[in-house]
């Protein structure tokens, strides 16, 4: 990832200098930025009524049910995760969630679910298998109407708009299995998870945990830019 | 016939499941209003949570956009993928739909709005956009909200899934629609 980020931007100065697109891209920062933030928080309020659903759908029994029915694909995909876990109905509730189209109820069960995944996790910082399971899961974007791209169509005057739907529906699902097999494959040759020792054994309080992971991340960002501002520079 | 059940169901789906946890927590006496906030106290946490990731992914993703770069891959790409019966306007969508679902689907209406429904580069980009997820900005807010920095092979297979994606949209649309 660092490398990643680290190359996304410098590619960007460097052909946006090129380009002549360098005042673009200094735009395109603040931007970004803003657009974050906006989508960040454009999420709280929908982020808090499903969290409240799912909690209710916890506590009654609807996830575990779910959990149940599933467990036979489940307990292969996830086999780390312990069958009792509730991060099993989670996930099946994502995932349909997600084939149903409804996004804005997805995002946060599977939220929850890594969540959950998190807490069976042995490196707080790094992705357990399952969460890379469950991430391929949702990059693939398993989809079994594309509702978006349908009212675009039909915006245009498309006579006939779904007839889309079977061809996409085949390109998901052979997208979405290939992502299956292969967080499957790389599981087994990604180097392990490096559990690193922890000076504090006690069960770390969660603010201190989440005080850890916002120090890490700016450190990693100031380092980040610095080598983008350096290399801008030599350009 | 189809698209009218389609619509039911997706204007159905989410009242029905609403309905459903509902209506199981009363039977099952759960406290559902105390439940219900209880649960939704998060809501704020986790999208806190997500911010500083977001920041990263997205403002590297939009000054690589800026940069133009996006245009000049899709100029050299073009020689060999026009041979593969894939339309040039296309290939802006194959990039940008790992990295921006909006700016995909704006990319989608240009070229729908461009060529029009009959043409084969709309229902290819049609194909390509409804199939897919974009990958960077859910593994920001997924990996995000728990505070997962180390991502390991998690990008690698979104984007390898993505390209498979691409082979699958180009083929299956050659074969179903370029007849």
């Amino acid at each position: 990832m660092n490398y990643i980020f680290y190359f996304l931007i410098v590619i960007s100065i460097i052909f946006g200098a090129i380009n002549g697109r360098l005042n673009d891209v200094v735009n395109a920062i603040l931007s970004g930025a803003e657009l974050s933030v906006k989508v960040a928080f454009s999420l709280i309020g929908i982020m808090a009524f499903w969290l409240g659903m799912m909690k209710i759908a916890e506590k009654c029994g609807l996830v575990e049910l779910i959990a149940k029915i599933i467990k036979p694909v489940t307990k292969r995909l996830f086999n780390e995760i312990p069958e009792e876990s509730s991060a099993i109905g989670d996930i099946a509730m994502n995932f349909s969630a997600n084939a149903l189209g409804l996004s804005n109820a997805a995002t946060p069960m599977g939220l929850k679910a890594m969540e959950e995944l998190q807490n069976h996790n042995k490196d707080k910082s790094s992705a357990s298998n399952a969460m890379c399971m469950l991430l391929a899961m949702n990059t693939a974007g398993f989809q079994l109407v594309p509702a978006t791209v349908i009212a675009v169509l039909i915006g245009i005057g498309y006579k006939n708009p779904t007839e889309i739907i079977a061809p996409t529906l085949l390109v998901t699902s052979i997208a979405f299995i290939s992502a299956i097999v292969l967080a499957k494959v790389f599981e087994r040759f990604w180097a392990k998870q490096t559990v690193t020792t922890e000076v504090c054994t006690l069960t770390p309080p969660l603010s201190q945990r989440e005080r850890e992971q916002f120090s890490a991340s700016e450190t990693s960002g100031r380092n980040a830019g610095e080598g983008a501002k350096t290399k801008g520079g030599e350009e | 016939m189809f698209h009218n059940i389609m619509n039911i169901i997706s204007l159905w789906a989410l009242p029905c499941i609403i309905l459903l946890i509902l209506t199981m927590g009363l039977v099952k006496k759960v406290p559902i209003y105390e439940t219900f906030t209880d649960g939704a106290k998060d809501g704020f946490k986790v999208a806190v949570n997500i911010i500083p990731y977001l920041v990263a992914i997205m403002v590297a993703i939009s000054m690589f956009r800026a940069s133009g770069i996006i245009d000049s891959i899709g100029s050299l790409c073009a020689p060999l993928l026009s041979r593969l019966n894939v339309p040039v306007d296309t290939i802006p969508v194959m990039i940008v739909r790992s990295l921006s679902g909006s700016a995909a689907l704006g990319v989608f209406s240009d070229i729908a709005n461009n060529f029009g429904p009959d043409s084969y580069a709309t229902k290819l980009a049609a194909v390509m956009v409804g199939s897919s997820e974009t990958t960077f900005y859910v593994l920001a807010v997924y990996f995000g909200a728990v505070g997962i920095s180390k991502v390991r092979y998690a990008l690698l297979v979104g984007l390898l899934a993505d390209f498979i994606g691409i082979v699958a949209a180009v083929s299956v649309c050659n074969f179903v629609f370029a007849g």
